[in-house]
C-alpha cells in the first residue's frame, strides 16, 4: 500500500489479508467484482468457463483486504474472500521474502 | 476444500460458498442473465436474514411470476412460487394463520403493482404483517421486455416501440399513500445499505416495502441502448441521491435525472391482526 505519511500506529495495526475463491463455472463474466473491488485485486481472465464467459482472476491477491465486497456484489454467488489468519500471513510473508 | 496449488486464485466447488446453506446450490447457476442485478439483491437478502438473527425456520418467502419470482425457487428457506400477481394474497394467509412467521414477498414491479396491484394497495391499507421486496427493473423482463407499470415516460419497450407515454407508478409514494409503515428504496449497487435496510425491516411489524432498482441489461437496457449491467451500475453510482425522509412525491424516476434513494418512512400502527385479536376475538369467545 502507498502511504503519503506513515501513521504513528503503523507498527501495531495490521492490514487484514484475504484469499479469494472463485467458482469459475458459476460466473457469468459481468465484471461487477472487477469494477468495484476497492483494492483493484481482480481482472477478467482470458480463459473461458463452461458457459463461455470469462471468469475473473485475483491478479493482485496480495492486495486483497478481505472486505467482502466482491462476495456481496456478485450476482452469481461465484466469488468470496476469506481472511488469512495471522500465522499463515507471517508464513507467506516469510516465503515471499525467501523467494525474493 | 479443493485447492489448486498452481494458481494464485483458488478454484472451488460451489458447495463451499459461504451462502450455500441458504441457497439451493443444485439449481445453480441460476437463469438470470449476465449483468442482471437480481442475484446481488438475493445476496443482500440472505446476509440480512443472517444479521437479523431471526430463526431461519421462522421465515417464509413468497414470490409471484417473473424473473424476480425465481427467488422462491433458489432460496433454501420455506418458500412458495405463486401464480402471477398473487404473492400478497398467499402471504396474507400465511401471516394471519401463523403470526410467528416473518413473511416476505419477494417479487417484481410488474407482478406486484400491475397484475397484483389491487392486492398490494389493499394489503397496505389493512396493514398486513408482510415485508414486500419489490425489485424494479422497469419492464416485464422474463416475457421479453413489455412496458409495465413502472416503465419511465419515453422509454422504449417491445409494446412501446415509439416510447411509453403512460405515467409510471412511483412505488414509495404509492406505498405510503396506501398505508405502508416502512418504505425504503435502494439500487442494486447500494448493497450494504440495502442489506441493513432489510435487516432493519425484517423484525418489524406491519406492511413494509423495500423497492430495489435493478439492472435488466437483456430487456430494458438493450431496447433503450443503456448498455450492460455494469453500465447501469455506474449510472446508479453517478445518479443516485441518498435522502432519508424525502418527500415521496419527489421520488419519480425518469429516463434521465436523479434517483432518490433512502428510507422514506418508518412508523408503527396496529396491524390487521392486532385489531382482530383485540376487538373481534373477545366478541366471538376466542383467546
Ligand atoms: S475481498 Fe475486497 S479487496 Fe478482496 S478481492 Fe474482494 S472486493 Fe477486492
Ligand atoms: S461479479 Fe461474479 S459473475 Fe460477475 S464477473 Fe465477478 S465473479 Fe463473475
Ligand atoms: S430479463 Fe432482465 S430482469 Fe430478467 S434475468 Fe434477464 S436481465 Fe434480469
Amino acid at each position: 500500500m502507498k502511504l503519503w505519511r506513515k501513521p504513528l500506529d503503523a507498527d501495531t495495526v495490521k492490514v487484514p489479508r484475504g484469499r479469494i475463491y472463485i467458482i469459475k463455472d458459476q460466473c457469468k463474466g459481468c465484471g461487477f467484482c472487477v469494477q468495484y473491488c476497492p483494492r483493484n485485486v481482480l481482472e477478467l481472465s482470458q480463459e473461458f468457463n463452461k458457459k463461455g464467459y470469462h471468469p475473473p482472476v485475483a491478479a493482485r491477491e496480495e492486495d486483497c483486504v478481505s472486505c467482502g465486497l466482491c462476495e456481496l456484489i456478485c450476482p452469481e454467488f461465484a466469488i468470496y474472500a476469506e481472511l488469512v489468519e495471522e500465522e499463515k500471513q507471517k508464513d507467506s510473508q516469510e516465503t515471499q521474502k525467501a523467494e525474493v | 476444500m479443493n485447492r489448486s496449488a498452481s494458481s494464485t486464485t483458488d478454484v472451488v466447488d460451489k458447495q463451499s460458498h459461504p451462502m450455500s446453506d441458504l441457497l439451493r446450490m443444485d439449481r445453480m447457476p441460476h437463469i438470470w442473465c449476465s449483468g442482471c442485478g437480481l442475484g446481488t439483491t438475493l445476496t443482500c437478502f440472505i446476509m440480512a436474514v443472517r444479521e437479523s438473527g431471526i430463526d431461519e425456520k421462522k421465515i417464509a418467502v413468497v414470490s409471484g411470476i417473473g424473473c424476480s419470482g425465481r427467488v422462491a425457487g433458489y432460496i433454501n428457506l420455506d418458500s412458495f412460487h405463486t401464480t402471477h400477481g398473487r404473492a400478497i394474497p398467499f402471504a396474507t394467509g400465511l401471516a394471519l394463520a401463523n403470526p410467528e412467521l416473518r413473511v416476505v414477498v419477494y417479487s417484481g414491479d410488474g407482478d406486484l403493482v400491475a397484475i397484483g396491484g389491487n392486492h398490494f394497495i389493499h394489503a397496505a391499507r389493512r396493514n398486513m404483517d408482510i415485508l414486500v421486496i419489490c425489485v424494479n427493473n422497469f419492464n416485464y423482463g422474463m416475457t421479453g421486455g413489455q412496458a409495465g407499470p413502472t416503465t419511465p415516460v419515453s422509454a422504449r419497450a417491445t409494446t412501446a416501440p415509439y416510447g411509453n407515454y403512460e405515467y409510471p407508478f412511483n412505488i414509495p409514494y404509492l406505498s405510503i399513500a396506501s398505508g405502508a409503515t416502512y418504505v425504503a428504496r435502494w439500487t442494486a449497487l447500494h448493497m450494504r445499505r440495502l442489506k441493513n435496510s432489510i435487516a432493519e425491516a425484517l423484525p418489524k411489524k406491519g406492511f413494509r416495502v423495500i423497492e430495489i432498482i435493478c439492472p435488466c441489461p437483456t430487456a430494458f437496457a438493450r431496447r433503450n441502448r443503456l448498455g450492460t449491467g455494469l453500465d447501469l451500475m455506474k449510472y446508479y453510482h453517478d445518479n443516485s441521491i441518498i435522502k432519508h425522509g424525502a418527500d415521496p412525491r419527489e421520488a419519480d424516476i425518469g429516463m434521465t435525472g436523479k434517483i432518490i434513494v433512502g428510507k422514506f418512512l418508518d412508523i408503527e400502527r396496529p396491524t390487521f391482526r392486532d385489531f382482530l385479536v383485540e376487538n373481534v376475538w373477545p366478541k366471538i369467545g376466542r383467546k
